[in-house]
């Protein structure tokens, strides 16, 4: 391809709340670009994995390169990056935003602004970005765009007279959309000549390709044959071919050069060393200094993961590998639990990434799991002045060794409308919430922020502010750091036997109602069995809860003659098979999904 | 030659009324239907018996349902006479014929003596009528007694009457009253089952809808399991199978071939049969049976050694005599002991099964959650 000029490149990004329209007007803004005839279009290009489709949000950054002929009579080149669209995955949506000038910010006409979308608008703020508000949704009846732009205006401080008001479901006013993409937001900068300098927001493995690196070039080019270097994690490799994003395609260019978006693929074998926020530069021809931003990511939550079926342990730690080949923010290693057996205890970005690599794992490698509770990283200082980062909450040292314990913390804002900032309020203080102040937008709507434990709200926290709200409420926080409090060690005992993988730390003060409540839903999840079975919680050595799970009294066939025969066998083999899929724990079969328990103990 | 032993099941798929509880394949039709049927069993009998007839000696005979007591009896004895033409009959070969109350006649009823039938099986399920009602049975109790007594004065004296514990609203006194009253008849057998609420029943559906039924609670319902057994211990009943009770000598050699894994021949809709370790189920359409018997629908499962073995314990342990070491060892080569030693030394220990050295079987706290055991026999 010939030289590419600048002042016609725009590279974008898309942010939004959840549901307020995002993908769907990706999908429409490559129609219109006439990339794609409508006949192939699928819903939701972006978001091409099918768990994303089901769940209807992006998990992993996509990018696509369309050509627009503005009504300047003029081509301009998109490069659209969609980021993904939730707070496991804040560091990715701050790679990719600062791979972009410029961001179109997506607001329901009925709903206006939401937490999420103060959340992001912001980060795009923060990261010099141009951003354009787009009124979506205007074809509900409920729709009040007028509020809306206001809202924009006084929350936000951006203009929101000229935004154009669309429908991106039904195809309305896109082209306003496109002619503000050219015209608001800025082209990009950047010396050709200079040392190659690019950020990575994404990476993926192909089987047959290795890695293939998403990537903003910032300055210089870069062009096959060019050695390149990631400055972070040192790796270095021979470009084979560098191009461009058609709508599901790679389409190979001859370079990349600066305000270019694109990808790279060098034989890289791992995505570890392709760390997203990495810069890529010329090993030859180094840059002086990396790009800014660049962060190790870190697992927020950790749970163990087992087979069902002992001996599946290899196809589960096979497609461990293959996974993380994909995504560098897994964290596994190996684990035994007494409980359990042989498995891993896995590091997450958050709840939402647990809960999608445990659903690649059962779906795509038809693995039967039991996951245990999740639990985010404590740090706990032992007498002896050394820190230990704790992950599992059965690895927790004794009592005496232990000076004091820190646990993470987030900022948290929640918006919600007025009628229910007490309801709101009330449910922040029972998760141990710190006040940090309110501030009202225009007289309905509140903004209220808190500072909460991460593991107070890892886990049903969303659910409770959804029910408690109404649906209203909306909510996003960040990582503060870590802040000491009062915990300790609660374990479960089922028949006397104390179950490992039951175990979890919990804040004193709540260690006996969490404990009473575990013990009732556990008696819930495990079956009658042929004797009485004891459900005890226990902080070291002093039981604080008690239920009983009461013997099986009665489970008999009355009859069984000649013609009975095949249907009671198979009777029989259906309960052996339920037998099968609980966990032999002393003489007890607990119920695989018994050691989820902890998470479901609802407030309300 | 005719050595082996041979039960034959006819199956009579028609009835009345339903009741609400009953998931046997049994629906009323009319008489033209149910004669055509009984045509149509004696056809798939001729066919199919030259087949299996010469190496088997037939010593016992069952008609079950469905009620085959309300099919014309003339036409049900063509069936028995189609048995006798071409099966090897034992001399002391048991005939039963399955019987409601309010559906017999001594006319009825001398016929059957007539051709042999040795045997009556009277569902009367209770003595008390509101319980029958509750049960959608067709009669009352005093339609039983009736029956009875005409049966007794035809010279039936081998007579099983079938009752019901747990049913909706019965109360363990009411319970043993039924026990009582059916003991004061002196009937040579007792069947007493505990109600169990089957899927695809009306009864079933009305569980699941959440209507109250009262059903006893499950305490309840073990006390009148368990007073079952005492109660009739007074008066010589033996308990040999979960659900069975007889006087010496009259347990119901028919039904004792299934828990022993005895060869049996079925005929008619629906009718299981078991010849060399092969199962076949005959498909549950009676017009279709009707229509060509002799080539009726049926499905085969084949049983492996296993399957077998499995078969021999589940089936087995629900005689109150239990599980023989020696017949297994006969039967498979194989000591029982290698092949189940751990579940019976699990469940010997837990105190629900106990050993005698020769014998495998339930105690009474075992049979109570026999089906949670019972699973772990299967290979």
């Amino acid at each position: 391809m010939s030289h590419i000029d600048q002042s016609k490149v725009r590279n974008f990004c898309i942010i939004a709340h959840i549901d307020h329209g995002k993908s769907t007007l990706a999908d429409r803004i490559i129609e219109k670009t006439g990339t794609l005839t409508s006949r192939e279009m699928q819903d939701q290009i972006l978001d091409n994995m099918d768990l994303e489709r089901e769940r209807g949000i992006t998990i992993k950054a996509q990018t696509v390169r369309i050509v627009y002929k503005a009504k300047d009579g003029e081509e301009y080149i998109f490069n659209l990056i969609d980021t993904p669209g939730h707070v496991d995955f804040n560091y990715e949506v701050s790679r990719s935003l600062a791979a972009c000038e410029g961001a179109v910010l997506v607001v329901d006409a009925a709903q206006g602004i939401e937490a999420q979308t103060l959340a992001n608008v912001y980060m795009a703020i923060d990261h010099n970005l141009e951003v354009f508000p787009v009124i979506n949704k205007i074809d509900l009846p409920s729709a009040e765009p007028e509020r809306v732009k206001e809202e924009i205006e006084d929350v936000i401080g951006i203009e929101a007279e000229d935004a154009p008001l669309i429908s991106a479901k039904n195809g309305i006013n896109i082209e306003d959309v496109l002619e503000a993409i050219v015209h608001k937001l800025p082209a990009p900068k950047g010396d050709p000549e200079a040392p190659l300098s690019a950020l990575i927001f994404d990476s993926i493995y192909d089987s047959y390709k290795g890695v293939i690196v998403f990537c903003r070039i910032k300055e210089g080019t870069v062009r096959k044959g060019t050695r390149i270097r990631m400055m972070a994690t040192g790796a270095e490799a021979d470009v084979v071919e560098v191009g461009y994003f058609g709508a599901g395609q790679f389409i190979a260019c001859d370079e990349l050069s600066a305000g270019l978006v694109g990808y790279i693929m060098a034989s890289i074998k791992n995505v570890k060393d392709t760390r997203v926020g990495d810069t890529i530069t010329d090993a030859m021809n180094p840059c002086a200094e990396p790009l800014p931003g660049y962060k190790k990511v870190n697992p927020m939550v950790f749970c163990g993961l087992y087979p069902a079926d002992g001996a599946h342990y290899e196809d589960l730690k096979d497609a461990l590998e293959k996974l993380q080949l994909n995504d560098a923010s897994l964290f596994y290693e190996p684990e035994t639990s007494v409980a359990l057996g042989f498995g891993f205890r896995c590091g997450f970005l958050g709840l939402l990434h647990l809960e999608i690599i445990q659903e690649r794992l059962e779906r795509e490698y038809n693995l039967d799991l039991v996951t245990t509770a999740p639990s985010v990283v404590y740090k706990v200082h032992k007498t002896d002045g050394s820190v230990i980062d704790l992950t599992n909450p059965s690895n927790l040292p004794d009592p005496s060794e232990i000076d004091y314990m820190e646990e993470p913390v987030v900022d948290a804002e929640i918006m919600v409308t007025s009628e229910y900032v007490g309801a709101i309020m009330k449910l922040c203080q029972e998760r141990r919430g710190e006040y940090m102040g309110m501030e009202y937008i225009e007289g309905t709507r509140a903004l209220i922020k808190y500072v909460l434990p991460l593991n107070e709200i890892i886990y049903d926290f969303f659910d409770a502010l959804k029910s408690r709200s109404r649906g209203y409420a909306s909510f996003d926080y960040q990582m503060k750091g870590y802040k000491q409090s009062k915990l300790c060690k609660l374990d479960i005992l089922v028949n006397k036997e104390e179950v490992d993988a039951l175990s979890f730390i919990v804040f004193e003060e709540s260690a006996y109602e969490r404990g009473r409540k575990m013990c009732e839903k556990l008696k819930e999840e495990i079956p009658r069995q042929l004797f009485e079975i004891p459900i005890q919680a226990a902080i070291g050595s002093k039981i604080i809860a008690r239920e009983t799970v009461k013997a099986l009294r009665k489970d008999v066939l009355a009859k069984c003659y000649g013609g009975d025969i095949s249907r009671k066998k198979k009777l029989l083999e259906k309960q052996k098979e339920g037998k099968k899929r609980m966990r032999q724990v002393g003489n007890v079969e607990i119920p695989q999904k018994a050691f989820m328990s902890v998470l479901k103990l609802d407030d309300e | 030659m005719a050595n082996k032993k041979l039960g034959i099941y006819i199956h009579i798929p028609f009835c009345k009324s339903k009741c609400i509880y009953c998931d046997f394949f049994s629906a009323p039709a009319d008489g033209h239907t149910m004669n055509k049927y009984l045509e149509a069993l004696c056809m798939q009998i001729n066919s199919k018996a030259p087949g299996i007839a010469a190496e088997y000696e037939v010593d016992s005979i069952f008609f079950g349902g469905g009620t085959p007591s309300i099919t014309d009896a003339a036409g049900l004895m063509n069936v028995l006479d189609a048995i006798y033409n071409n099966f090897n009959l034992s001399d002391d070969c048991e005939i039963t014929i399955e019987c409601n109350p309010g559906t017999t006649d001594e006319e009825k009823l001398a016929i059957y003596k007539e051709k042999g039938v040795s045997r009556l099986s009277f569902g009367l399920q209770s003595v008390n009528d509101d319980e029958l009602k509750m049960l959608g049975r067709i009669h009352s109790f005093e339609d039983f007694m009736a029956s009875y007594e005409a049966a007794a004065k035809t010279g039936f004296d081998n007579i099983n009457i079938d009752i019901m514990s747990g049913i909706p609203g019965q109360t363990p006194a009411a319970w043993r009253k039924t026990l009582r009253t059916v003991m004061m008849l002196r009937p040579a057998h007792i069947s007493a089952y505990s109600l169990i609420i089957e899927d695809g029943t009306p009864l079933s559906d009305m569980y699941k809808s959440g209507r109250k039924l009262y059903l006893p609670s499950e305490d309840d319902e073990r006390e009148m399991y368990h007073d079952t057994a005492s109660i009739l211990a007074e008066s010589g009943y033996g308990h040999y199978e979960i659900s069975n009770y007889s006087l010496a000598g009259r347990e119901c050699r028919h039904n004792v071939k299934y828990w022993t894994r005895g060869e049996y021949a079925g005929f008619g809709a629906g009718a299981s049969s078991m010849i060399k370790n092969v199962r076949y189920n005959t498909a549950k359409n009676t017009p279709a049976f009707i229509y060509d018997p002799v080539h009726a629908e049926y499905e085969t499962e084949e049983l492996t050694v296993n399957d077998c073995m499995s078969e021999f314990m589940f089936l087995g342990l629900r005689m109150m005599r239990g599980v023989n070491r020696d017949r297994f060892r006969v039967t498979f080569g194989r000591q029982m002991d290698n092949v189940f030693g751990n579940v019976i030394s699990k469940y010997v220990s837990t105190g629900h099964l106990a050993d005698d050295g020769d014998n495998i079987f339930f105690t009474d706290k075992g049979i109570d959650v026999s089906n949670y055991i019972l699973a772990d026999f299967l290979l």
